[in-house]
């Protein structure tokens, strides 16, 4: 299934070591230009050291990563390299306080990317209506609700023009109500044929749009399948395990 | 108490207002200046910048202001060298040693202000920066020093009227500031109660002013960085 287009994201056997603590244990994985991943598990199995390895937020202390042909190593370009590749959007959003929803979008296009202003306000402007909320460019993030926060700040990562995008947890710290606005911003996403890694434990979610759902505990990959195969077939018993736990919400 | 001596002295010591304006606007231009290199170096991650740095801190915050402004003044003249260095137009003159003490004593407090600003400024926001690909150098710009500072605000205020409280200590070598005035009206009077109470209650209407102007500075620009929750 894999072997015709070359995976856009690979990992071969990653470790990453806090100390003396194991956060991740001979991780491999692949993932496919286009391809929408989930990936659970529970608190402290090492989803987010995993997403963030791939973009270089921790330092993996084996294996190789490689994302879209630059190996991630100490060399600072191909760093650059795979962050201009790749969006991440975050559980506590980490929209820049001080500086409006619109500045929050422009500012990294016009210091990282050298973009003109008013073509940085153009794209920012295009992706604010994307996740429905252009009326709102003006005010800052403490005026936001928490689901129009995490809306901007998935914006301001497309505004990067990212080909990868990273999620970790990004409904988690919403209330319930907001949750819904958020993933429909993510599924619009994932019909445009953006890669994406989530880190979430929305099953719903998982179900419809991914095409492969992860189970980690304790720093492994313990499974990998279908969603349908996943949900009803799951092979693990820590996986089935888990699955009861979650979805007797 | 007579207060009529009191209102004669005010005047007098009214006319030493611009020399104390002059010692807290230059001390704290030069001292703030100073902080701002200091706290780099301290940040800087590497040690022969940040030990100094941390030194000089250590050496400024641990000791009396009035014994650092008698040994700029009393002291360094006795060196030959300094005497006929350029640091000497500065040195030979009162002003100019307590403006040099004053500032470096500023420095070293304000660094430390500064410093817990930078280090109360979420992780996450750099992160965020980080992962948009902006550089170390942009994010310190745009992210941690837009909020080091507002969080530093109140503290930077409090500092500024300490400040305005030591400018009183640079008529110990000869500067007619307000308080030195206030000494020669008491050295004239022999009423320094009146005297002396007058020229508190000037100091307290400035550091009122200070107070009152930095508060409009931090409602205007912390208007929105509210911290979130989180
Ligand atoms: N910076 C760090 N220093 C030390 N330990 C860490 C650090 N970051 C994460 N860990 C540890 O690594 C493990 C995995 O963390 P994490 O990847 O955040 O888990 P998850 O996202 O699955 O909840 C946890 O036990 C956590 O305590
Ligand atoms: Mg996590």
């Amino acid at each position: 299934m894999s072997t015709q287009t070359s995976p856009i994201i690979r990992l071969v056997s990653v470790g990453k070591r806090f100390g003396d603590f194991e956060a991740l244990v001979d991780v491999d994985l692949e993932v496919r230009p286009g391809e929408r991943i989930v990936i659970c598990g529970p608190s402290g199995s090492g989803k987010s050291t995993l997403i963030r390895c791939i973009n270089r937020m921790e330092k993996h202390t084996s294996g190789t990563i490689v994302v879209n042909g630059h190996e991630l190593t100490d060399d600072l370009r191909d760093i650059d390299a795979v962050r201009r590749e790749i969006g991440m959007v975050f559980q506590s959003f980490n929209l820049f306080p001080h500086m409006t929803v619109l500045r929050n979008l422009t500012i990294a296009q016009r210091l990282v990317r050298k973009t003109p202003k008013a073509e940085a306000e153009a794209v920012a402007m295009h992706f604010l209506e994307r996740v429905r909320i252009p009326e709102q460019a003006a005010k800052y993030p403490a005026q936001l609700s928490g689901g129009q926060q995490q809306r901007v700040a998935i914006a301001r990562a497309l505004c990067m023009k990212p080909r990868i995008m990273l999620f970790d947890e990004p409904t988690s710290a919403l209330d319930p109500e907001m949750i819904s606005e958020v993933l429909e911003v993510m599924v619009d996403l994932a019909g445009d044929g953006m890669t994406m890694v989530c880190v979430t434990h929305e099953m719903g979610f998982a179900r419809s749009v991914a095409d492969r759902v992860i189970f980690m505990d304790r720093g492994r990959l313990v499974e990998q399948a279908d969603p349908e195969t996943f949900f009803t077939r799951p092979q693990n018993e820590r996986t089935a395990l888990f699955l009861r736990q979650i979805l007797r919400h | 108490m007579k207060v009529e001596i009191a209102l004669d002295a005010l005047p007098r010591m009214l006319a030493g207002i611009g020399l104390t304006f002059q010692l807290l606007l230059l001390a704290l231009g030069i001292g703030t200046a100073l902080a701002v290199l200091l706290l780099l170096m301290r940040i800087s991650g590497r040690w022969w910048l940040s030990l100094p740095a941390q030194a000089y801190c250590y050496v400024f915050r641990g000791t009396p202001i009035l014994v650092q402004i008698f040994i700029i003044y009393y002291g360094l003249p006795q060196f030959e060298w300094l005497r006929e260095s350029v640091l000497w137009v500065v040195l030979r003159d009162p002003f100019g040693c307590a403006v040099l003490a004053l500032a470096l004593n500023v420095g070293a407090y304000v660094t430390e202000i500064l410093r817990g600003g930078v280090l109360s400024v979420e992780r996450g926001l750099l992160e965020a920066g980080a992962a948009l690909g902006m550089s170390s150098t942009h994010r310190f710009v745009y992210i941690t020093a837009p909020l080091a500072v507002r969080i530093a605000l109140p503290a930077y205020g409090n500092e500024i009227i300490s400040l305005l409280k030591s400018t009183a200590l640079a008529s110990t070598i000869t500067l007619a500031d307000m308080t030195g005035i206030a000494r020669t009206v008491v050295a004239e009077t022999f009423a320094p109660y009146e005297v002396f109470i007058s020229l508190a209650l000037v100091y307290v209407s400035l550091a009122w002013l200070i107070q009152r102007s930095m508060h409009r500075v931090e409602a205007r620009i912390g208007r929105y960085a509210t911290r979130r929750a989180g």
